[in-house]
C-alpha cells in the first residue's frame, strides 16, 4: 500500500491537493472527508489510524491522523476561523492561498504574511467539544482494542516499519508489551488516596490470565506530562481535566468538529477521526496573553480560568481537527462498530452468534449463579438488568429502565465488591459508587456550570448511556445527611426513576435524559427506587470469599468470556415486538388475575411482568414475545415476589 | 446581505487593519475588491483614494483616517496647536470642535459612541454639509447626486432624510406596548419621544426597528446591514429636528438612536459568520458581568521640554506614542498625562442563551457582550435580557511580535441596546408582554387546529398520553393550563379576581399522580416542581438574605413567586406540614404573598395555579369516608381548589382489560408511531402559549344567563333539604372554567356550550370529592364546612338524644363517663363510636350544659 503512509503520516498533503486542485469553488471540503471516507472504507484501515486511546500523546506525530473514542463532557461555543485566507510575500509580492479548516494556527512561511483584508478570506464556524474518555471504560474494552492494532502493526510490515522509524519507539517489544507492566513507586504511593484504582490494579493482578493493565504505560506517559507541565516555570495549578468519574486517567481533548455538530449532545460517545494538533504555538499563547493582555483589550475579556480551561497546553489537552465522527452505539471493541443490516458482514456477524445463544446463555447463568453464591433466580435476574436499555420515552416516562435491587447482601463483606468486579468484566463500561455518608457528602454527584471558567464542571452522574452504575448501599451507616448529600440522594433517585439529571446551571437546572442501569446492592429494602427488589438467597456460603470469586473469574476460559460479553452487549440492540394474538392473551391473563386478587395485582405489576417478559424474550435472541415467555416471566416474578413475602414474615415490620 | 467571504475584509476596511502593521503597498491597495452593492459607485470609490493626503503614506492611522474619522477641519474650530498637515487631524475627536457655526447644536457636546465602533467618531451635524459628510466618497457626479458611504450603498442625505420623515411621521397603528403610557397615540410617536428628551434630559432616543420597518423597509435593511455607517446618520437627523425644535434645551450630551428589536430576535445559536458587522438582536440571560474597565480613549501627552502638547487616539488598544516633539523636535520628550486623558466606561458581559432556546443534551452557548458609558452596569448576572448589538468578529494574535495569527476570530457584541424580559416579574403589571413569538404560518396551524369540532378531545387527550384514561382531570388539568380571564375591579375595591384554576388529585398510591405532575411541570414554561415533603414555607415563598459581599438585603424567591403565570405543581400535599400550608391560602385566593421580614415589607404577585396531589391518610382510599377524612386537609383550604379529582384504582374487568392493551401497546411500539399518533408536545405549548397570551374571552348574554341559571339550580337543591349547597366561589369556579374552555376554542366569547362543559366537568369533580359516603348524594358542605350536611344533622340529633338521656336520669350532679356512653349505646338503634359520643359531649359542652372532667362528667 503506498499511499498508506501519506494519508495517515501526512493528511495535510492530501488536503492542499485537493484544495489546490479545486480551489475556486467551495466543495473542495466535501471532496476531503469523502477521500478519508473512502480510505477508510478499505479493509480493517480503521485499525491502522493509531487511536490516542491506547498510545500516549507525544509518541503520536503532530498534524497525523489519528482517532479517539470519547465521550463528549462538554460543549463549547462555535468558533469563527479563516476557512481560507491569503498570503503575501511583502519581498515578492506573491500571493498564495491557504486552508485555515484543521488548522488552529494560520501557516505562513518566513517571508510572508497574512493578508487579513484579502478578498478570497472565507470565514467559517466550527463547534469546539471536550472530549473526555469514556467514564468507567472496563481495562478490558481498552486492552482488546489495544490488541487489535498492535496485531495489525505486526501484520502489516511495511507499516509497522514505518510506525517504529517515524515514531521513536512505538513498538510492541518496547513500550507496549503487556510484561512491561510493573508498578513504579509512584504508583504505589497515590493507590492509597485512590481506593478505585487501587480495584483497577486488582483486576489487573488477579483477574483471569490475559488481563494486564495495558492502560498502565499510557497512564504513566501522561502523568509525566503532566508532571512535566507542573514543573515549567510560572505555571498556575494543575489542570483539572475535568473526568466525571474520580480517578480517571487519559487524555482529554479539545475535538474541532467542522461538520453538522448540532446532531451531537453531551454525553454522547463518539469515535472521531481527525488530524492531531500539538502545536506548542498553542501552549505559548496561554503564557504571553497574560502579558499582552494589558495592551488588547479584546483578548482580556476572558478571565484567566476561562483562558486555562479553554485553551490548556496542547501537550495535556491536544486537539483533534475532525474529519470524520460518528456516534457509537457501543463501545465493545468485539462487536462490529456499526451494526446496521445493510452489510453483509454485520449480518453475518449477528446470525453467527444467534445460532449459538442457547449455549451461551446458559453458561452465562451458570457463572453468575456462582458468583451470587448460587442464587440462580438473582442470577436470572441480572442477566435481565444487564441488557435493560431506554428504548423510547412517552413523555417523561423512560420505558426499558430496569433497575435491580438486590437485597440480602452481606453487610460489610466483600461480597458486594465481587459482584461489581464480574459486572465490570461483562460490560464494556461501568462504576461502582459507594453510598457512604462521606461520599454521599462530599462527592459532586450533578454537573455543574462554573461561569468563571465558562465550562460545565462534571460530577458522578455524567455517564455515557449504557453505563453499569452499581449502587453498594451496604455500605450506607446512620448519619447526617447535609444539603449536598440530600441533594445527591435526590439526583440518585431521579435518575434511577426518570432516568434523567438535572445539571445545575446555577440560575436554572437543565434536564439532561440519561440511559444508566442501575444496580442498588443492599441488605434490607434499598432507600432508592428501583423497579424490582430481588431479594438474594445464598445456596453456597463460602468460607474464602476473596479466593471464592477468584477461581471463579479464572475458570472462565478468556473466549467464553469474550462471548458473554458480545451476548450482553449484542442483545440490548435488538428490536421487539407483542404480537396481536399475545396481546389479547396478555389482556386476558391481567383481567384474569385481577379478578382474583385486585388487591396486590396493579398497573404496576403488569407494567413490570411486561418488562421482565420482554427482556426474557431478547434473552433468549427471540425478538417477540411468545406465550410461553410470558408464562415464565409470570413464573419468575411470582417466584420473586414469594421470596420477599417470606423476607417480610421473617422480618416482621420489614418492608 | 453581504457574503460570509466579504463581511471580514469589509470590516479591515473600515475599521483599519487590526493588527497589521500598515505596509505602504497596503495603503495603496485598492479597496476595489470590497463588495458593492450599488454598481455606479463601483468606479467611483477609487477616486478619493489617490487624492487623499499625501501625509497618510507616513502615516499609520492613514487609511483609519480615510475610511472612517471625519476630517475634522472642514469646521471652523481648528485648535491653533494644531498642525493642519499632520495626520493626526484626521482623528482629532469632534468633541473638542467647540461649535459649528450656525447649527443648532450649539453647545451641546457630541458623545462618542464606542458601541459602533472603537474608532469611529460620531459626527457632528452640519446644516450646511448635506451630502458631503465625511465618510461619503462622491461618485459620478453627473449622475445625480449618488453619494454613498464607503463600502455600502448608503447614501447619507437621503438616509437622514427618510428618517426624519419616519420621526415626523411615524404613527404606530398597533401601539400596545407597555412602554407606550402617556402616550397619545394619534400624534406621531418619536416627537413626542423626542419632547420627552427636552423635559427629562436624557439624550437617548429608543427606536424599534419593528417601526422602522413597516415605515421603509430599504432604510431598515440599512440599519441592519451597515448598522455602524447609518446610526451615526440617524443620530445626526435626530438632533437636527430635536435641536430645530427645541433650540434652547440644553442635554449633557447630543442625542444618540438606539435602535431594538432588529429583525427577529434572534437565537444565539443561529449565529453564523454571515451576521458579523450586522445589527442583531439576541435573548439571554446574563451570567457575569466584569468590573468596570476604563478605556482610554484619547491620549495626553506633553512635552517635557517645550511644554507643547498632543493629543493623541487610541487605535485598535494601542497608542501610538509620538517619538518626536512637533514643536521642539527633541526626541523621546513626550509624556502620558494621564488626568488629562479622555477615558469611557466599558464592561464585559457573559450572555448565556435562555434555557427556553436550548435544544435538549446541549449545553447552553454563551457570548460575550461589550457595554459602553451608560450602558455599564445596567444588567446583573441572573436578568434575561433582549441585546441589541453590532455583532463583531476579531482575529487573535499568537504573539504580537510574530506574524503567524490564530486562525481564530474572537466574536463579541457590542450593545446598544438593553431589553429587561422580566423586569416586571416582581411589580405588578399585568399585560406581560409575553416574549414568545410565533411565525405566521405556526398561528396559522394553530387557527386551523382551533376550528376542529373535537378540539377539546384532541388536546385533552394529547395530555400525557402515557397515563391511561382519567379523561375527566385531564380535561381539567387542560382547562388550568389555559386558565380563565383576568379581571380587575381594584376600581370597585375588591381587587383581582382569580384567574387562575387550582386542582387537587387525590386519591390511591401508585395511579400516576406523580407523573401527570410531571408532565405538566415539563409542559408549561414557567412550571415549578416541589414536593410538600420537602418544602418549607421559605422554599415556596421568599426569604430574604443579607449579600456578603455588599451588606444588602436581598429577597429570594421561592417556588410559589417563581411560578407566576405559571402553574406550581405540589406533590405529596399531604405531607406538608401547617405553617407551609397556610402560606397558600394567601396566594390560592388572592394570588398575592406577602413578606414582611428583616426591614423588607412587601407584597410580590404569586399569580399562579395550583396542581397539587395529595395521598390519602391511610394508604389506601376509604370509600366509607368523605374526602376531608381521607386526606385530612382542612377544609378552608380545600374550598380554594375549583377541582377536586379523584384518582382511584377502578375494579372493572373492562377497565383492566383497557389498561393492559394500552400497556402493552407501550411496549412494543416504536417511538415514530408513537408520535404520529399524538399531537406533539410543541405544538400542546405553543397552542397554550398563544391562548394565553392572545385570547381573553368575556361572558356573552346568554352564557351569563345559564350561569344563572346554573348557580340558581346548584341553590336550590340544598334548600330543600334545608342546607347550602352552593357558595359564591362556586360561581366563580364555574365562570373561570367556562372562560377556560372558550380559550381552548379560540373563541372570544364565552357560550353557552362553554359553560355547560364547566357545569359537567365541576359536577364530575364534585360526584368524585363531595358525594358523601352515607348517603351517596353530593353536598357541596363536604367541601366547605369539613362535614356533610346529614352527618351535622346526625350530630345534632345525637347530641338532643345524649341531652334528653341525661335528663331522664333526673338531678345528678356527676355521671360516669363509661356509664352514660353504655347507656346512650343501649338507647340507639344506630351504631355509636366512641368519637361520636365524644362529638355530641363536646357540643353540649359548647351550650354550657355540662363539662367533661377526666372519666366523670358534670352537669351544670
Amino acid at each position: 500500500m503506498p499511499c498508506v503512509a501519506d494519508w495517515l503520516n501526512n493528511p495535510f498533503s492530501i488536503v492542499q491537493g485537493i484544495f489546490a486542485q479545486n480551489v475556486p469553488n467551495s466543495d473542495w471540503e466535501k471532496k476531503v472527508t469523502e477521500y478519508f471516507r473512502e480510505k477508510l472504507k478499505e479493509n480493517n484501515a480503521t485499525n491502522w489510524v493509531p487511536s490516542l486511546n491506547d498510545v500516549p500523546v507525544h509518541y503520536l506525530k503532530p498534524n497525523s491522523l489519528v482517532k479517539f473514542r470519547c465521550m463528549v463532557q462538554d460543549m463549547f461555543d462555535p468558533e469563527f476561523y479563516m476557512g481560507v485566507y491569503e498570503t503575501v510575500d511583502p519581498n515578492t509580492n506573491t500571493r498564495v492561498l491557504h486552508f485555515g479548516k484543521y488548522r488552529d494556527v494560520a501557516e505562513c512561511g518566513p517571508q510572508q504574511e497574512i493578508d487579513l483584508n484579502s478578498s478570497q478570506t472565507v470565514t467559517s464556524e466550527r463547534q469546539t467539544f471536550y472530549c473526555v474518555p469514556v467514564p468507567g471504560e472496563s481495562a478490558w474494552v481498552k486492552e482488546i482494542s489495544f490488541f487489535t492494532e498492535l496485531v495489525l502493526f505486526v501484520l502489516n510490515p511495511q507499516f509497522y516499519g514505518y510506525i517504529s522509524a517515524s515514531q521513536a519507539r512505538v513498538s510492541p517489544s518496547t513500550s507496549y508489551t503487556p510484561s512491561r507492566h510493573k508498578r513504579s513507586y509512584e504508583e504505589d504511593e497515590d493507590m492509597d488516596l485512590h481506593p478505585s484504582k487501587q480495584k483497577e490494579q486488582h483486576l489487573g493482578n488477579s483477574g483471569g490470565g490475559d488481563i494486564h493493565g495495558c492502560v498502565e504505560p499510557k497512564r504513566l506517559e501522561t502523568e509525566a506530562s503532566a508532571g512535566h507541565h507542573l514543573i515549567s516555570p510560572n505555571c498556575s495549578p494543575p489542570l483539572d481535566l475535568n473526568f466525571p468519574l474520580p480517578g480517571e486517567k487519559g487524555p482529554a481533548c479539545l475535538v474541532k468538529v467542522y461538520e453538522s455538530w448540532d446532531s451531537f449532545k453531551v454525553n454522547d460517545v463518539l469515535e472521531v477521526y481527525g488530524i492531531l494538533s500539538v502545536d506548542p504555538v498553542l501552549s505559548i499563547v496561554n503564557s504571553d496573553e497574560r502579558d499582552s493582555s494589558t495592551l488588547d483589550p479584546v483578548e482580556s475579556m476572558d478571565t484567566a480560568e476561562e483562558q486555562r480551561v479553554h485553551s490548556p497546553p496542547a501537550s495535556l489537552v491536544p486537539r483533534i481537527h475532525v474529519i470524520l465522527a460518528q456516534k457509537l452505539q457501543h463501545i465493545n471493541p468485539l462487536l462490529p462498530a456499526c451494526l446496521n443490516e445493510e452489510e453483509s458482514k454485520t449480518c453475518e456477524f449477528v446470525s453467527n452468534f444467534m445460532s449459538e445463544l442457547s449455549p451461551v446463555r446458559a453458561e452465562l447463568l451458570g457463572f453468575l449463579t456462582h458468583a451470587l453464591l448460587g442464587d440462580s433466580l438473582a442470577a436470572e435476574y441480572l442477566i435481565l438488568h444487564l441488557i435493560s436499555t431506554v428504548y423510547a420515552r412517552r413523555d417523561v416516562l423512560p420505558l426499558g429502565k430496569f433497575t435491580v435491587n438486590l437485597s440480602g447482601c452481606p453487610r460489610n463483606s466483600i461480597f458486594t465488591e465481587h459482584v461489581y468486579r464480574i459486572i465490570q468484566q461483562l460490560v464494556p463500561a461501568s462504576y461502582r459508587l459507594q453510598m457512604t455518608i462521606e461520599n454521599m457528602n462530599h462527592s459532586r454527584f450533578i454537573p455543574r456550570k462554573d461561569y468563571a471558567a465558562n465550562r460545565l464542571v462534571s460530577g458522578v452522574l455524567q455517564l455515557a448511556s449504557n453505563t453499569s452504575l452499581v449502587v453498594d448501599e451496604t455500605q450506607l451507616e446512620q448519619g447526617q445527611l447535609d444539603t449536598t448529600g440530600v441533594h445527591n440522594v435526590t439526583a440518585l433517585g431521579n435518575l434511577i426513576t426518570w432516568q434523567k439529571v438535572d445539571y445545575d446551571f446555577n440560575y436554572h437546572q437543565m434536564e439532561f435524559p440519561c440511559n444508566i442501569n442501575v444496580l442498588i446492592t443492599s441488605e434490607g429494602r434499598s432507600l432508592l427506587p428501583s423497579d424490582c427488589q430481588v431479594h438474594l438467597q445464598p445456596q453456597i456460603i463460602p468460607p474464602n470469599m476473596e479466593e471464592y470469586m477468584n477461581s471463579l473469574l479464572k475458570a472462565v476460559l478468556p473466549s467464553v468470556l469474550n462471548k458473554f460479553r458480545i451476548y450482553l452487549s449484542l442483545l440490548r440492540l435488538l428490536d421487539y415486538s407483542i404480537s396481536d394474538e399475545v396481546t389479547k392473551a396478555v389482556e386476558e391473563d391481567f383481567v384474569e388475575m385481577r379478578k382474583n386478587d385486585p388487591e396486590s395485582i396493579t398497573a404496576d405489576d403488569l407494567h413490570r411482568t411486561l418488562l421482565v417478559a420482554r427482556f426474557l424474550s431478547l434473552s433468549a435472541g427471540q425478538t417477540t414475545l411468545s406465550r410461553e415467555r410470558w408464562l415464565r416471566a409470570k413464573q419468575l416474578e411470582a417466584l420473586r415476589k414469594a421470596r420477599l413475602q417470606q423476607q417480610k414474615c421473617v422480618n416482621g415490620n420489614e418492608l | 446581505m453581504s457574503s460570509p467571504a466579504s463581511t471580514p475584509s469589509r470590516r479591515r476596511g473600515k475599521r483599519g487593519r487590526e493588527s497589521n502593521p500598515p505596509t505602504p503597498q497596503d495603503a495603496r491597495s485598492p479597496p476595489s475588491q470590497k463588495p458593492r452593492t450599488d454598481d455606479s459607485t463601483s468606479t467611483g470609490d477609487l477616486q478619493p483614494m489617490p487624492t487623499s493626503p499625501p501625509a497618510e503614506a507616513q502615516s499609520p492611522r492613514a487609511p483609519d483616517a480615510l475610511f472612517s474619522s471625519p476630517p475634522q477641519f472642514r469646521h471652523a474650530a481648528i485648535p491653533l496647536d494644531f498642525d493642519v498637515s499632520s495626520p493626526l487631524t484626521y482623528g482629532t475627536p469632534s468633541s473638542r470642535v467647540e461649535s459649528t457655526p450656525r447649527s443648532g447644536v450649539r453647545g451641546t457636546p457630541v458623545r462618542q459612541r464606542p458601541d459602533l465602533g472603537s474608532v469611529r467618531k460620531a459626527r457632528q451635524v452640519d446644516l450646511h454639509s448635506d451630502g458631503v459628510a465625511e465618510d461619503v466618497v462622491e461618485t459620478e457626479q453627473s449622475l445625480g447626486q449618488r453619494l454613498v458611504i464607503w463600502g455600502t450603498d448608503v447614501n447619507v442625505a437621503s438616509c437622514k432624510e427618510k428618517f426624519q420623515r419616519f420621526l415626523q411621521c411615524f404613527i404606530d397603528p398597533l401601539a400596545k406596548e407597555d412602554e407606550d403610557i402617556g402616550l397619545d397615540l394619534n400624534q406621531p410617536r418619536y416627537m413626542q419621544r423626542l419632547e420627552e428628551i427636552n423635559m427629562v434630559g436624557e439624550p437617548f432616543l429608543n427606536v424599534n426597528c419593528d417601526h422602522l420597518r413597516s415605515f421603509d423597509e430599504n432604510l431598515y435593511r440599512q440599519l441592519v446591514c451597515y448598522p455602524q455607517e447609518v446610526i451615526p446618520t440617524f443620530d445626526m437627523a435626530a438632533n437636527e429636528i430635536f435641536f430645530d425644535r427645541y433650540p434652547d434645551s440644553i442635554l449633557e450630551h447630543q442625542i444618540q438612536v438606539r435602535p431594538y428589536n432588529a429583525l427577529k430576535t434572534r437565537n444565539m445559536r443561529n449565529l453564523n459568520p454571515e451576521d458579523i458587522d450586522q445589527l442583531i438582536t439576541i435573548s439571554g440571560m446574563v451570567i457575569r458581568s466584569s468590573q468596570l474597565i476604563p478605556e482610554m480613549q484619547e491620549a495626553f501627552f506633553k512635552c517635557q521640554v517645550c511644554a507643547f502638547t498632543t493629543r493623541v487616539e487610541i487605535d485598535r488598544g494601542r497608542i501610538a506614542e509620538p517619538s518626536v516633539c512637533k514643536n521642539c523636535n527633541t526626541t523621546h520628550s513626550m509624556v502620558l498625562i494621564h488626568n488629562r486623558s479622555m477615558f469611557s466606561d466599558k464592561q464585559m458581559i457573559k450572555l448565556q442563551e435562555s434555557p427556553e432556546d436550548m435544544p435538549a443534551g446541549q449545553t447552553p452557548h454563551t457570548v460575550a457582550l461589550f457595554a459602553h458609558n451608560d450602558l455599564v452596569d445596567k444588567v446583573q448576572p441572573g436578568d434575561r435580557v433582549n441585546v441589541t448589538g453590532i455583532y463583531r468578529a476579531v482575529p487573535i494574535r499568537v504573539n504580537p511580535r510574530v506574524s503567524t495569527v490564530k486562525s481564530v476570530y474572537k466574536t463579541h457584541i457590542d450593545v446598544i441596546h438593553y431589553r429587561k424580559t422580566d423586569s416586571k416579574r416582581l411589580h405588578g403589571v399585568d399585560e406581560e408582554t409575553e416574549q414568545k413569538m410565533f411565525t405566521e404560518e405556526r398561528v396559522e396551524l394553530l387557527k386551523e387546529l382551533s376550528k376542529k369540532a373535537d378540539i377539546y378531545e384532541r388536546l385533552s387527550s394529547a395530555l400525557a398520553p402515557s397515563i391511561y384514561e382519567h379523561e375527566d382531570i385531564k380535561k381539567g388539568i387542560l382547562l388550568q393550563l389555559f386558565g380563565g380571564s383576568r379581571k380587575d375591579f381594584t376600581h370597585t375595591g375588591r381587587g383581582n379576581f382569580r384567574a387562575e384554576i387550582n386542582i387537587l388529585l387525590c386519591g390511591d398510591p401508585g395511579t400516576s399522580k406523580s407523573q401527570l405532575l410531571q408532565y405538566v411541570y415539563n409542559l408549561v414554561p414557567r412550571g415549578q416542581y416541589t414536593s410538600g415533603r420537602g418544602s418549607s414555607a421559605v422554599g415556596l415563598t421568599a426569604y430574604v438574605m443579607k449579600d456578603p459581599e455588599t451588606r444588602q438585603l436581598v429577597l429570594q424567591t421561592g417556588a410559589l413567586v417563581l411560578s407566576d403565570n405559571g402553574i406550581c405543581c405540589i406533590d405529596e400535599f399531604d405531607k406538608m406540614n401547617e405553617s407551609t400550608r397556610s402560606v397558600l391560602h394567601e396566594v390560592m385566593e388572592q394570588q398575592t404573598l406577602s413578606i414582611a421580614k428583616a426591614g423588607i415589607i412587601c407584597q410580590l404577585n404569586a399569580r399562579t395555579s395550583i396542581l397539587a396531589a395529595a395521598n390519602p391518610i391511610e394508604s389506601q382510599w376509604n370509600p366509607k369516608k368523605t374526602t376531608i377524612e381521607n386526606i385530612q386537609l382542612p377544609h378552608t383550604l380545600l374550598s380554594r381548589f375549583d377541582l377536586i379529582f379523584l384518582m382511584l384504582d377502578p375494579r372493572d374487568e373492562a377497565y383492566d382489560r383497557r389498561l393492559a392493551r394500552h400497556l402493552i401497546s407501550l411496549y412494543y411500539q416504536s417511538e415514530e408511531k408513537m408520535e404520529e399518533e399524538y399531537m406533539d408536545m410543541a405544538i400542546l405549548r405553543d397552542y397554550i402559549a398563544y391562548a394565553r397570551s392572545y385570547i381573553s374571552p368575556r361572558l356573552s348574554e346568554e352564557a351569563s344567563q345559564t350561569l344563572i341559571e346554573a348557580y340558581v339550580d346548584m341553590r336550590k337543591i340544598g334548600s330543600g333539604r334545608g342546607m347550602v349547597s352552593a357558595y359564591p366561589r362556586q360561581l366563580e369556579s364555574l365562570i373561570r372554567l367556562a372562560e377556560a374552555h372558550a380559550k381552548v376554542r379560540f373563541s372570544e366569547k364565552v357560550g353557552t356550550i362553554d359553560v355547560e362543559e364547566a357545569k359537567r366537568l365541576h359536577r364530575e369533580a364534585l360526584k368524585q370529592s363531595a358525594t358523601d359516603p352515607r348517603t351517596g348524594i353530593v353536598d357541596i358542605s363536604i367541601l366547605t364546612t369539613g362535614m356533610s350536611a346529614t352527618a351535622r344533622k346526625r350530630k345534632e340529633e345525637l347530641a338532643q338524644a345524649l341531652r334528653k338521656l341525661i335528663q331522664s336520669k333526673g338531678k345528678t350532679p356527676a355521671l360516669k363517663y363509661q356509664q352514660l356512653f353504655d347507656d346512650l349505646r343501649a338507647q340507639s338503634d344506630t351504631a355509636i363510636t366512641k368519637e361520636m359520643f365524644e362529638e355530641a359531649l363536646r357540643a353540649l359542652a359548647d351550650d354550657d350544659f355540662l363539662t367533661v372532667t377526666g372519666k366523670t362528667v358534670r352537669l351544670l
